[in-house]
């Protein structure tokens, strides 16, 4: 177990991509790190440096104390779980997960002990004399992050583990994988595009945009005061409602702010409310519904109970605490 | 394509008993020729049935051979030919594989030279080489041995191409697992890449032994002693008499004789090659 800090680190391609840049973080040794950003901003990259299967180009990666720019992947004491598993096809589970200990040298009787106990946390046992290929993809996944478990790591990295998953396996093995890191106590790094898996999993969000951090913080921080109009139309669903400040003149503040950003569940329906929307579609989610629609131009989502009743236009308040304000020109956060 | 009518099915077997008759037939001549006595060709009819000289005819080819050919028993003709058509295919698997993994997973200096000069090689066959190789062989020393046989035949870049499309379908995420598990470049050749390749190398070992069992010229140059005649040059050999006739059907005993070693290589491996040549998965 270690901390992991990482100081300017950056990433230029050969070709010229600048995959990421400047990236300063410190993660306490324990804590559960999601990146989280769209495609392409560098997220895998990011992730793959400190796995060691990229090159850093810029700034320094430390494990612990120890600076990891050059050493080998092996010597990191790091285990990764990839994305499509990346199960040796020819091998059985059990051989899967001794082939990592067999070549570090460690001795039978601790291999036997150690494959024993993942199988064990991970209810994998009856599968350990099949391959991979007889597996199904939930099992493989398991046997994948066993194959992390038995090397008894400072650091597990996660590359999109789920995404090949169905969305309700998926959904349990989000819960499975936290449960696990929270009684194994390892620092853990995990890549994902999709923000609920984020705040499900995270101590700590990072939020990457272009191959930059956006924002930093645990996923209530993140979601509550997102810093930028990026971060705040990210992370939540359904998206947080963005809008220029002139077609909400009569919102508190809205002079002040070039963009106003509401959340859909935070604007209520107000017979005197400021805000008139004129319906466009509703989406029936069962619980509940989305009702999108627009206010002097600008689109406009809210969320209400089943029964309330529609009209074609609706008149909409908003708590002044629910209401962020961001500049115009760099989307940040204003105060 | 899963048809079901009765009409399709009648024509396709048809087709299909009349490939099967027009492959066999020459190989059924051959047999049944192998099986009668010398005098049996003279008459001008060719029997199609087998005759009474089997057993006599082969254990005289296989014992002591036809003396007057100036060729020694067919055994020992076939142990030349097992010999050399086995260090081609096996010696070809080896170079190519090896050669494949460096092109695929290592960046080296002059890796594309490398690699485009392998893919030239596949342009010069050994026939289109034969004068300047025999030349080399012969300037070797290498004129009547194993040696002078085989490793001609083994260099070149069929077998190093199929190997490096077999390595670069494995997915990279596999070759950065093995990283992490601490294996280096030798060891994931050996324990990753090598099991993975399996049947791919059956499917090229199945068709590499019958191409070197099946070499004619090149033995043909570069032996003039009796004791490393291969059988298919040898059957030239055979049927090469000055005076006289050849002795028909012991020619054919002996080509029944060279056509089974690759028969047997084929149906002993025949799992392993289909799966080889159609498998995708990894
Ligand atoms: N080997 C490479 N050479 C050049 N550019 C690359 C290379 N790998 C990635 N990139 C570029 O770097 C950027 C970040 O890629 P990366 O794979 O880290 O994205 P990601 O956030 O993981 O995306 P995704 O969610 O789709 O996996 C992309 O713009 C990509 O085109
Ligand atoms: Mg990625």
């Amino acid at each position: 177990m270690a901390s992991i800090t990482l100081d300017n680190l950056g990433k230029v391609y050969p070709g010229g991509t600048r995959a990421v840049g400047d990236v300063n973080m410190q993660i306490a040794d324990g804590e559960f790190i999601v990146l989280v950003g769209p495609s392409g901003c560098g997220k895998s990259t990011l992730l793959r440096m400190v796995a060691g299967l990229e090159s850093i180009t810029e700034g320094e990666v430390r494990i612990g104390d120890r600076v990891v720019n050059t050493v080998e992947p092996a010597d990191r004491d790091i285990a990764m779980v990839f994305q499509n598993y990346a199960l040796y096809p020819h091998m059985s589970v059990r051989q899967n997960l001794a082939y990592g200990l067999k070549n570090r040298g460690t001795s039978k009787a601790e291999i036997t002990r150690r494959v024993d106990e993942a199988a064990e946390i991970l209810q994998i046992g009856q599968f350990l004399d099949r391959k991979p290929r007889a597996l199904s993809g939930g099992q493989r996944q398991r046997v994948a992050m066993g194959r992390a478990i038995v090397r008894e790591p400072a650091a597990f990295l996660f590359d999109e583990p789920l995404s090949n998953l169905d969305a309700k396996l998926r959904v349990a093995m989000r819960l499975e994988i936290k449960e696990l890191q929270r009684r194994l106590r390892t620092t853990s790094l995990y890549v994902t595009h999709d923000q609920l898996e984020a705040m499900t999993l995270a101590d700590r969000l990072v939020v990457l945009n272009g191959g930059q951090v956006e924002q930093i913080g645990t996923p209530l921080e993140v979601y509550r005061n997102p810093a930028s109009t990026f971060v705040a139309g990210f992370i939540g669903s359904p998206a947080m409602n963005l809008i220029p400040s002139r077609a909400v003149p009569h919102l508190p503040g809205s002079a002040h702010a070039g963009i106003i950003g509401i959340r859909p569940e935070d604007l209520a329906v107000d017979p005197d409310g400021p805000i008139e929307m004129q319906v466009r579609a509703v989406e029936e989610l069962g619980a509940q519904r989305l009702v999108h629609g627009h206010t002097n131009g600008a689109d406009l989502t809210i969320t209400l109970g089943s029964h309330a009743d529609l009209h074609d236009t609706l008149r909409l308040s908003a708590q002044p605490e629910a209401l962020h304000r961001f500049d115009e020109k760099t989307g940040k956060r204003l105060a | 394509m899963i048809e079901n009518r009765p009409g399709l099915n009648a024509l396709a077997h048809l087709v299909l008993i009349l490939g099967v008759v027009v492959v066999a037939l020459p190989v059924w001549v051959a047999f049944v020729a192998s099986t009668h006595g010398p005098t049996d060709f003279m008459s001008g009819t060719v029997p199609m049935w087998p005759g009474p000289h089997l057993v006599e005819n082969y254990a005289k080819m296989l014992d002591t051979g036809l003396s007057t050919s100036g060729t020694p028993p067919v055994g020992w003709m076939m142990f030349n030919s097992l010999v050399m058509a086995l260090s081609i295919a096996l010696g070809k698997i080896a170079i190519s594989i090896l050669s494949a993994f460096a092109i695929v997973y290592f960046r080296f200096p002059l890796r594309g030279l490398a690699f485009w000069c392998i893919f030239v090689t596949l342009m010069l066959p050994v026939e289109v080489r034969i004068v300047p190789t025999f030349q080399v062989v012969a300037g070797l020393g290498l004129l009547n041995s194993y040696a002078g046989l085989s490793i001609p035949l083994i260099a070149s870049a069929t077998a190093t191409f199929l190997f490096r499309q077999v390595f670069l379908t494995m997915p990279d995420e596999l070759v950065e697992a093995a990283r992490i598990d601490g294996a280096g470049p030798m060891k994931f050749f050996r324990d990753i890449l090598l099991p993975l390749s399996r049947t791919n190398m059956a499917a090229l070992f199945v068709i590499l032994f019958i191409y070197g069992w099946n070499q004619y010229l090149w033995p043909l140059l570069v032996t003039t002693s009796s004791d490393y005649y291969t059988i298919v040059a040898g059957i030239k050999r055979l049927a090469d008499v000055v005076d006289g006739l050849p002795q028909w059907h012991l020619v054919m005993a002996t080509a029944v004789l060279a056509m089974l070693p690759p028969v047997a290589v084929v149906i002993f491996m025949q799992k392993l090659f289909v799966k080889g040549l159609v498998e995708t998965e990894k």
